[in-house]
């Protein structure tokens, strides 16, 4: 999700790869205008991206670019100027970060302008900024707006009457609307296409994310993490670029594994695994490499994370459906992380805390987002009683660099990181019948 | 001696009595006349969170509704702190406070409406919580087409109809949801009926007294409240010894959900300003008109909230303009001027006034704006701000 | 000549610097405490230095004992040499801050009067010295910055007045120099110097206390390892396998002063931390408070000034209160607002401290929930833990909300990070040995 953050390191194949992705991305925006190509505003959880390929819309992701925003230093006059219009300071700072930039032009993070919308596709899920959000937008530009209401999992479940409700609403409402902007009639046949080109990408990136499992980890799943699911959560899911990245990423892992290394950080490679932690919450995006760095000069690395999970929850098993084309995308927008309810959270995170041998998890709590935050403090709770490992909390922010103090953080993380020796050291002396 | 106390006892029939034993109920957080009327009626109780609940499905179950609305500045928060970060609003502290105190404990269940995700994740932290009781989230739809969001909604309904009989309410019935479509009609009424005298001879009907009422409402049977309500309507009309005075007319928006103070609303009016129109405990006035009570109830329900509920920021709208239902409630409702009233860390209110503050804007209205907390202690910025803002209104119209 | 080996532990606090030396067998053999200053290099050696200062009048004491002298004639007379050393130690740095003065006004090229009041100023204070450390007197602080200051300030106004200089100058003279005095490690002087000069100063014929101090004097103090902890432990002077977090350190302290703690509450200046702990002071979990510092420490320090009350007033005047003023918020930002807000009202000065202390303790009662609670012995520490009024609110809090609860108070409370640090020094030393072996 991020491009930009390893470039003192030597890069992977992978690596290479995505960038140019990106950059291909970023430039076919730019030429969309004059080329007549049309495209739709939309939100990471519940992206419909097959869906808007198939029918050769371009995906804008504001989110994406606002945190881009944020790790290119620009966020902090964005969300001033929002805040100048009358935003308020309490609310989220992506939303004011995305209405700062578009007011200061809408140039992207590539230094091109981004086209204005053709349609802003509100795909309300798991988050009710969303829908102010796109509110907000649409009184910025003359494109319709198409609401899809993705159900929230209140009871832990799907059900036929969510599913239908979401199949119902892209059959009668986005697809029509697809139509019109594109001028291009519903081809379900490209789209199965796509969706199976999904699935195999899914493939690959759940063996990335559970390659975390050994020790030592060869990847961060966290800090590292957000690059590996930069391709499939934004504009490139369902293509053949994306089928490509995961499996060149996938070789790359295994080799990793295969050598027994650890993961590669801002700092090089990460000589020593310490300490395995499992977080929650989304990362800050205006010192993303500082953050980091706390985390690698430690020796701790993030064997899994729920940020991961925003964009689509692959490790539980789903996969997208060729058979079942409108349906398997009702049940992915339905299975993104912030759609679970939190019983569902605490299950993942005790399991991720279990099945990755964590010695611990921290909750990286944003002001922003209460979507993510709101209950933080009792997830928190519940998951250190039922795995018994110590819970760590920061706060900070997305993208509002006012939130993020670094002393207090380190503070905090390095108090948690030689609690967790110390306890360890405890361990060993009663193991040693001390 | 005796003589002087029946007097006293008398004046007490009217307003001020009614006005005093509304504000007793709502400020009873444990309770008390819920328990009473489980025990008196056999039924159970079921709590709900702002803003929309069709309370009607419920009391067709015997089910009576309870309207949670957070602590106020009544309640001090010794364990909701404990559960929430600084940035996030104050009423899901108060209620997780209310809950762990065992205030809450005569609910069978708690619902959950998708009001933002504060609420929503209040859901699941009471699922956590309370494990041995129901708890459901009330998944509202944000489109409008009777085939897609109202057959989902509908759906919804169902199961909550379903869930009930399990924890002692009564199965559903569709003659008795008729019937409590009726009640509820009444109820409605009712408030329409004090809005609209408020809105007419707003000296009649002081805020901080209706407010009062419409909390009552909260734990209160309906038909007793509508009672209570429809007594008020009277004495207040009769009681001529209440006279027009040179106040401001406004409008308040923002607070919809966690409640401002009645400090505060004291203070607005007596900073100069009528309120004239609001959108405080808003379950009440959530539904615009009669609910049909021929045909099918539970149809009746579903379209009545896709099709006649009111703009509010929780609500997507998909046509026409943001904020035209708020400018034409400010022309219905004669108001001079908005108040933007919200509670800090609110993301529907604060996300959406900037939208608002537009359309009202374009309509040439004055509008102010300022944030509280359900326990704010201190007015005294609010209370000059008011004040000018009024001042400024009465010198506008003078002219 | 006896060697007395020690460790010791380093808290660098917002606003002091403590230093705890342990012996071998952990026990505390002295204690040191400074404010803390730009230069953390020299707080850290004055607070040590302090410390040492302390474990050598603690030795002297012991070493008294063990020949048999005790009573009260003995320690009247330890108390008398006590002063007589400190004494000595303001009269060093005060010879020192009239150099720096004088050196600065030399710089500054300040009129004549300057110099004249400057050079009336210190004689005087100097001989005013005495009558500073009689048994009985009152000093408002320990700190030299604090003692000397109030009293330069004093006299600068009279002595300035009379002689024609301008305060401000003569205040402005005394800020740079005071940074240079308590940026000196030399200034202090040293245990030998004054331990001597304070022996002559009590007269008359002490043979047995001069015996001790000599035998004291030819102690060989020798440092083992140390380590350091507190907010501002990454710029102490330390290599970084020897900082410790003050978490850890505050855990590990109150362990070692009430065994039986399971739950330690510090509430500082600038934060609040709610700690378990288990059987062998070893940290479980922890919570601080969040970025913003309201209900901790400094929030009464802003109540207080606006106030106009001393910091240690606060507590005894709330206490007076028979009623509480129900306070929804602790934001320090809006602390004089409010405040000024309900004294408008009519509210009783000490019915809103009363108040104002529950929701501090408030706050930290969610951050101690959100810990894990109170367990069954609960250690209270930091500059909070010495209000009378905080601390009775606790205690109604934790049984209102736990029940019945040991609450442990010490009044060498503000050490408890260093004695930890300390603590982790010594253990750390140990696991070397043991490797070694």
């Amino acid at each position: 999700m991020a491009n930009d953050a390893r470039t003192n390191v030597s890069k992977d194949l992978s690596q290479e790869r995505q960038k140019r992705m990106i950059a291909e991305h970023f430039s076919k925006l730019a030429r969309a205008p004059d080329e007549g190509r049309a495209c739709a505003y939309t939100f990471v959880p519940g992206n419909l991206t097959e869906l808007l390929n198939s029918f050769d819309v371009l995906p804008v992701l504001p989110e994406i670019n606002a945190l881009q925003s944020g790790m290119r230093g620009k966020s902090r006059d964005y969300i001033g100027l929002a805040e100048k219009l009358g935003h308020s300071e309490d609310v989220c700072t992506y939303v004011k970060c995305d209405l700062g930039m578009l007011k200061s032009g809408n140039i992207g993070p590539t230094g091109e302008r981004l086209p204005d919308p053709n349609l802003l596709l509100l795909s309300y899920t798991g988050c009710f900024t969303f829908l102010k959000w796109f509110e907000i937008l649409g009184q910025e530009y003359d494109c319709p707006v198409v609401m899809l209401h993705v159900p929230y999992q209140g009871d832990g479940k799907i059900t036929n009457s969510m599913r239908k409700y979401v199949v119902d609403q892209l059959r009668n409402k986005v697809i029509p609307q697809l139509e019109e902007i594109s001028g291009q009639p519903y081809d379900e046949d490209r789209l199965k296409e796509m969706l199976a080109r999904s699935a195999q990408a899914e493939d690959d990136l759940v063996y990335v994310l559970e390659s975390a499992k050994n020790k030592p980890s060869p990847i961060d799943a966290y800090f590292g993490g957000v690059y590996y699911i930069g391709p499939i959560f934004t504009a490139f899911r369902g293509t053949q670029d994306a089928v490509e990245y995961y499996r060149e990423l996938r070789a790359e892992v295994e080799e990793r594994v295969k050598l027994g290394k650890g993961p590669i950080t801002p700092e090089g490679e990460m000589e020593e695994e310490k300490y395995r932690v499992v977080v929650e919450g989304p990362p800050n995006w205006t010192s993303f490499r500082q953050f980091w760095k706390m985390f690698s000069d430690e020796g701790a690395v993030v064997v899994a994370s729920s940020y991961t999970k925003v964009g689509g929850v692959y490790d539980d098993g789903f996969r997208h459906d060729p058979s079942r084309p409108l349906e398997s995308l009702a049940d992915y927008c339905m299975g993104c992380y912030t759609n679970l309810n939190l019983p569902s959270r605490v299950d993942m995170l005790v399991r991720y805390v279990e099945d990755y041998q964590a010695d611990g998890f921290l909750i990286n709590s944003v002001k922003s987002c209460n979507s993510f935050s709101a209950g933080q403090l009792m997830i928190l709770r519940e998951v250190e009683n039922r795995t018994g490992r110590p819970g760590g909390f920061v706060e900070s922010d997305l993208v509002d660099p006012r939130y993020f103090s670094a002393s207090n953080i380190k503070n905090r993380l390095e108090s948690y990181f030689q609690m967790i020796d110390q306890k360890r050291e405890r361990g060993r002396k009663s193991g040693q019948g001390d | 001696m005796e003589e002087r106390m029946s007097t006293s006892a008398s004046c007490l029939e009217g307003h001020a009595a009614l006005v005093a034993e509304a504000e007793a109920l709502w400020k009873d957080y444990s309770l008390t006349s819920v328990r009473e009327w489980k025990k008196e009626s056999g039924g159970i109780a079921i709590g709900y969170m702002p803003v929309y609940v069709p309370r009607e499905l419920l009391w067709a179950q015997n089910a009576l509704p309870v309207g949670i609305l957070g602590g106020g500045d009544d309640l001090e928060i010794i364990r909701g702190d404990a559960y929430y970060q600084s940035y996030i609003c104050h009423i899901p502290r108060s209620t997780i406070e209310l809950g762990l105190n065992g205030s809450l404990d005569c609910l069978d269940g708690v619902l959950f409406p998708a009001t933002c995700d504060v609420i929503r994740n209040l859901s699941g932290m009471w699922k956590m919580q309370f494990p041995d009781k129901l708890v459901r989230y009330l998944d509202v739809p944000q489109d409008f087409d009777p085939a897609m969001g109202g057959a989902f909604y509908r759906h919804e309904l169902q199961e909550i109809t379903e869930s009930l009989p399990g924890i002692g309410g009564r199965s559903y019935d569709e003659d008795a949801l008729r019937t409590a479509i009726q009640v509820y009609n009444e109820s409605r009424q009712a408030v329409a009926d004090l809005y609209d005298l408020r809105r007419r001879e707003p000296w009649k009907i002081p805020t901080h007294e209706l407010y009062v009422l419409l909390r009552a409402g909260m734990v209160l049977p309906p038909e007793e409240h509508t009672t209570m309500l429809r007594a008020y309507e009277t004495a207040v009309s009769d009681d001529e010894s209440r006279r027009p005075m040179d106040q401001a007319r406004v409008l308040i928006t923002g607070s919809f959900c966690e409640q401002p103070p009645l400090g505060l609303i004291k203070t607005l009016e007596r900073a100069g300003c009528y309120i004239v129109d609001d959108d405080f405990v808003q379950v009440h006035r959530w539904i615009v008109g009669d609910i049909p009570v021929d045909g099918d109830p539970l149809g009746n329900l579903v379209t009545a909230y896709l099709e006649n509920s009111i703009e509010s920021p929780i609500r997507y709208i998909d046509d026409g303009v943001k904020g035209q239902g708020l400018v034409e409630r400010v022309e219905h409702y004669g108001a001079e001027g908005v108040l933007f009233c919200a509670p800090s860390f609110c993301d529907p209110a604060l996300l959406d006034q900037p939208m608002a503050v537009k359309a009202v804007e374009d309509a040439g209205i004055p509008w102010t704006a300022f944030k509280y907390s359900e326990n704010s202690g201190q007015f005294q910025v609010i209370r000059e701000q008011a004040g000018t803002f009024a001042d400024s209104i009465k010198l506008w119209s003078g002219e | 000549m006896d060697v007395l080996k020690y460790w010791v532990g380093i808290d660098l606090g917002s606003t002091t610097t403590k230093a705890v030396v342990l012996g071998e067998d952990q026990t505390v053999l002295g204690r040191g405490i400074t404010n803390s200053r730009s230069n953390y290099d020299v707080a850290c050696a004055v607070a040590l230095g302090e410390a040492l200062i302390n474990a050598r009048l603690a030795l002297i004491a012991s070493t008294l004992e063990a020949k048999g002298f005790a009573g009260r004639d003995v320690e009247e007379l330890l108390a008398r040499f006590e002063l007589l050393f400190r004494e000595q130690q303001y009269r060093a740095q005060l010879s020192e801050l009239g150099d720096q003065l004088n050196a600065q006004a030399k710089r500054l090229k300040v009129a004549d009067a300057v110099h004249e009041s400057v050079g009336a100023i210190i004689p005087q204070m100097a001989e005013e010295s005495g009558a500073l450390f009689t048994p009985g007197a009152r000093r408002k602080s320990d700190f030299f910055r604090d003692l000397a200051g109030s009293r330069y300030l004093a006299l600068a106004e009279e002595v300035g007045r009379e002689k024609g200089a301008s305060f401000d100058v003569l205040a402005g003279l005394f800020d740079k120099a005071i940074l240079e005095v308590e940026n000196s490690t030399q200034a202090v002087g040293t245990f030998d110097e004054h331990g001597r000069r304070a022996l002559e100063g009590l007269g008359g014929d002490h043979p047995e206390l001069q015996a001790a101090v000599e035998t004291v004097l030819a102690v060989d103090l020798q440092q083992v390892a140390s380590v350091g902890t507190g907010y501002g432990r990454q710029r102490l002077p330390f290599p970084e396998a020897m900082i410790r977090s003050e978490i850890l350190c505050h855990g590990l302290g109150a362990h070692h002063m009430f065994p039986g703690t399971r739950t330690v509450l510090d509430i500082g200046g600038q934060d609040t931390k709610a700690i378990q702990v288990d059987e062998h002071g070893i940290v479980t979990s922890f919570q601080m408070n969040d970025r913003c510092a309201a209900g901790c420490g400094r929030y009464l320090g802003y109540i207080a000034d606006e106030m106009n009350l001393g910091l240690h007033e606060l507590g005894p005047l709330a206490g007076k209160a028979t009623r509480k003023v129900r306070i929804n918020s602790t934001c320090t930002v809006f602390a004089g607002a409010e405040l000024r807000d309900r004294l408008s009202l009519g509210e009783k000065r000490e019915e809103i401290l009363a108040g104002l202390h529950r929701a501090i303790v408030l706050r930290a009662m969610s951050l101690l929930a959100r810990s894990g609670g109170v367990s069954e012995e609960f250690t209270f520490t930091g500059g909070v833990a010495k209000n009378s009024e905080a601390v009775k609110a606790l205690h109604t809090l934790i049984e209102e909300n736990y029940g019945e609860r040991t609450i442990n108070i010490s009044p060498e409370s503000i050490y408890t990070g260093a004695l930890g640090a300390a603590l982790f020094a010594l253990h750390e030393a140990l696991k070397t040995e043991g490797a070694a072996a």
